[in-house]
């Protein structure tokens, strides 16, 4: 396709038909201004925070717990643990709970059902659904069984159902890229279905699995609206220590801080502003490492 | 060949091959793997009923009629009013100027990446707009508040605007969905096939011509949808409104004043004291049953583009 398109346009841009009219320049200036921006934007988001927040990112940051009074010796353990415990949580329940519902969706549904095709269109409408609408869903739920909004166990489900339908698209992605060659060939072997999917299909499609997954959840760690409807537990100064503990998490932390009218307060925050995006970054340099040494293609 | 299934010991029990062992295991896998399909109905049925109740609750002692044509939001005030049109007016001002940000911004990179780029700048730019779509929300509102209303906009473009205003969370709001818009976007322009291009620059049309008449349009419903999910978005986004664009509920007649949108609302109530049953728990999800009513409608008509105007190629 491409060798066939350079054929193509070669002689045109020889001859230079209108490529260099003022209008089809004044375009392509317009395009590079628009990256531009935008490239910029980025540079002057990262610039910022880092400039104000580098002259707080020191031990008192990790170490000490977040005070409402004395910003300078604050700190963000509460929430760096916080948001620990919370995303580990999230990935125990939506893990599972994603590849599952991806492998029936993709490898056992059959597309005629009624049911099935209520899931599809049901798993397009949850992926836009707002955020903060699966905050107001988990504490309706935690009303309703009783369950302290509170807590860790809160928080997680309310992020588990919030990342579950990306989860979900991406490992039908995975298992599509698998070839049915794989498939026919195990199942030609006595394979049952099952077995096929278990020692097959699925060990194949995990690498993309797993980065999708990776995503997914620095997405988590990232989202802060849901837990805001789980109860303003800013100034958290113990350890979480299970999944009944009340908790804090950076980006609610952050939100918090920012908020603040006194301007050690936003330093605060935008030295946490580090800690988080340094952890996304590790999880997204994890996840392009697994994409780039384990993905198969076939 | 005495059994049709190799690994198995013993005599063959049975002629067919399709008379197997019940593989009672295999079923109840097979059920829990339905299971966890179901849950996503279960979640959309979960949000309906978590939404619904305390709002019907809130309806019957306002009237849904004042709650939607109201142009007074004070529902904490000692003289409440639960008129929902000024957390509207927030909510369509902070859209409208996101909009007005990513749309041209985001199919101009879209264009730029899928039609000029050489490979190599391909490579550095499209890493970086993924590294733009990854920050948290509550990173740029921190921006809109400490950068862009003060530096930016005041210092720097001489805008009046307070601390607050829809003018600077609209801005962020708009850098924020850029890579939404242009991802989506540019992965249509390069859905349309090469053989369209050729056909256009083999007539004598420029690259421009080609991009604007042929390309684009063939891609139209791809970047449509990708629009409509940008809005939605936007509706939907709380931390850079619940940061930037303040807390007064009024009806906003400038981008430069304050207002408050529906998300910021429920996330201002939600992290101060709201004792479940209360009027202004219930509030709370009145708003947000608004909230997902319109992201929902705004979905279904997203859905409906993509199958509308779906050329098959």
């Amino acid at each position: 396709m491409a060798s066939i398109g350079a054929v193509a346009t070669a002689p045109l841009r020889a001859r230079k038909a209108g490529e260099n009219s003022p209008a089809s320049i004044g375009f392509l200036v317009t395009l590079w201004v628009a990256v531009a921006v935008a490239m910029i934007c980025l540079l002057t988001l990262l610039v910022t925070a880092f400039v104000d927040g580098y002259p707080r990112l020191d031990g008192a940051l990790f170490t000490r717990y977040s005070s409402r009074v004395i910003p300078e010796t604050a700190g963000a353990r509460a929430a760096i643990l916080g948001s620990m415990w919370v995303i580990g949580t999230t990935a125990l329940l939506a893990i599972p709970l994603g590849i599952a519902a991806g492998v029936y969706l993709e490898e056992f549904a059959d597309e005629q059902r009624w049911y099935n095709r209520l899931i599809e269109v049901n798993l397009q409408n949850l992926a836009a659904v707002p955020a903060i609408v699966y905050g107001m869903l988990t504490a309706g739920f935690a009303l309703a069984i009783g369950l302290e909004r509170r807590v860790v166990l809160a928080g997680a489900i309310a992020l588990s159902l919030l990342i579950l339908p990306v989860i979900i698209i991406t490992t039908r992605e995975a298992l599509r890229a698998v070839p049915a060659e794989i498939r026919q060939g195990s199942l030609a072997l006595g394979a049952t279905p099952l077995q096929t999917v278990w020692r097959q299909t699925l060990p194949s499609a995990l690498p993309g699995v797993a980065t999708g997954t990776i995503l997914a959840l620095s997405r988590a760690l990232g989202e802060a609206a849901p837990l805001l409807l789980l109860g303003g537990l800013v100034f958290v100064s113990y350890d979480p220590n299970g999944l009944m503990s009340g908790f804090t998490t950076l980006p609610i932390q952050i939100f918090s801080w920012t908020g603040q009218p006194q301007e050690e307060f936003q330093e605060l925050a935008s030295a946490a502003i580090i800690v988080l995006l340094g952890l996304l970054l590790l999880m997204n340099a994890l996840a392009i490492i697994i994409r780039n040494r384990y993905q198969r293609h076939w | 060949m005495t059994s049709l299934r190799p690994g198995r010991s013993g005599p063959p029990d049975g002629p067919s091959i399709r008379r197997q062992s019940p593989r009672y295991g295999e079923r109840a896998v097979m059920a829990l793997l339905l299971a966890a399909g179901a849950l996503s109905v279960v979640v959309t049925v979960g949000i309906v009923v978590a939404l619904l109740f305390p709002a019907l609750d809130f309806f019957r002692e306002i009237p849904v009629w004042e709650f939607l044509s109201g142009t007074r939001w004070a529902p904490t005030f000692a003289d409440p009013s639960f008129g929902v049109w000024p957390l509207i007016t927030g909510t369509i001002w902070t859209t409208v100027i996101g909009l007005l940000v990513a749309v041209p911004i985001g199919l101009a990179a879209a264009i730029y990446l899928a039609e000029y780029a050489d490979p190599r700048v391909r490579k550095v730019l499209k890493p970086a707009l993924e590294v733009l779509a990854g920050i948290p929300s509550v990173v740029y509102g921190y921006f809109a508040l400490v950068f862009v209303a003060p530096e930016l906009l005041n210092d720097l473009l001489h805008v009046e605007v307070g601390t607050y205003s829809v003018l600077a969370a609209g801005l962020v709001l708009g850098i924020m969905i850029i890579p939404t818009i242009a991802s989506l976007s540019e992965d249509s322009l390069t859905a349309v096939p090469q053989s369209l291009r050729q056909g256009s620059l083999a007539l004598g049309a420029n690259r421009m011509r080609t991009t604007l008449r042929v390309v684009f349009p063939a891609a139209i419903s791809g970047i449509a949808a990708s629009v409509v999910l940008g809005l939605s978005r936007a509706v939907g986004e709380t931390m850079i409104v619940a940061l930037a664009a303040g807390t007064q509920a009024q009806v906003v007649s400038s981008p430069t004043t304050p207002g408050q949108t529906m998300t910021g609302y429920i996330a201002q109530t939600a992290t101060g004291e709201s004792t479940p049953g209360t009027l202004t728990y219930n509030t709370l999800f009145a708003v947000g049953l608004l909230l997902f009513v319109i992201t929902l409608v705004i979905n279904i008509i997203s859905i409906r583009l993509v199958r509308r105007f779906r050329e098959a190629y």
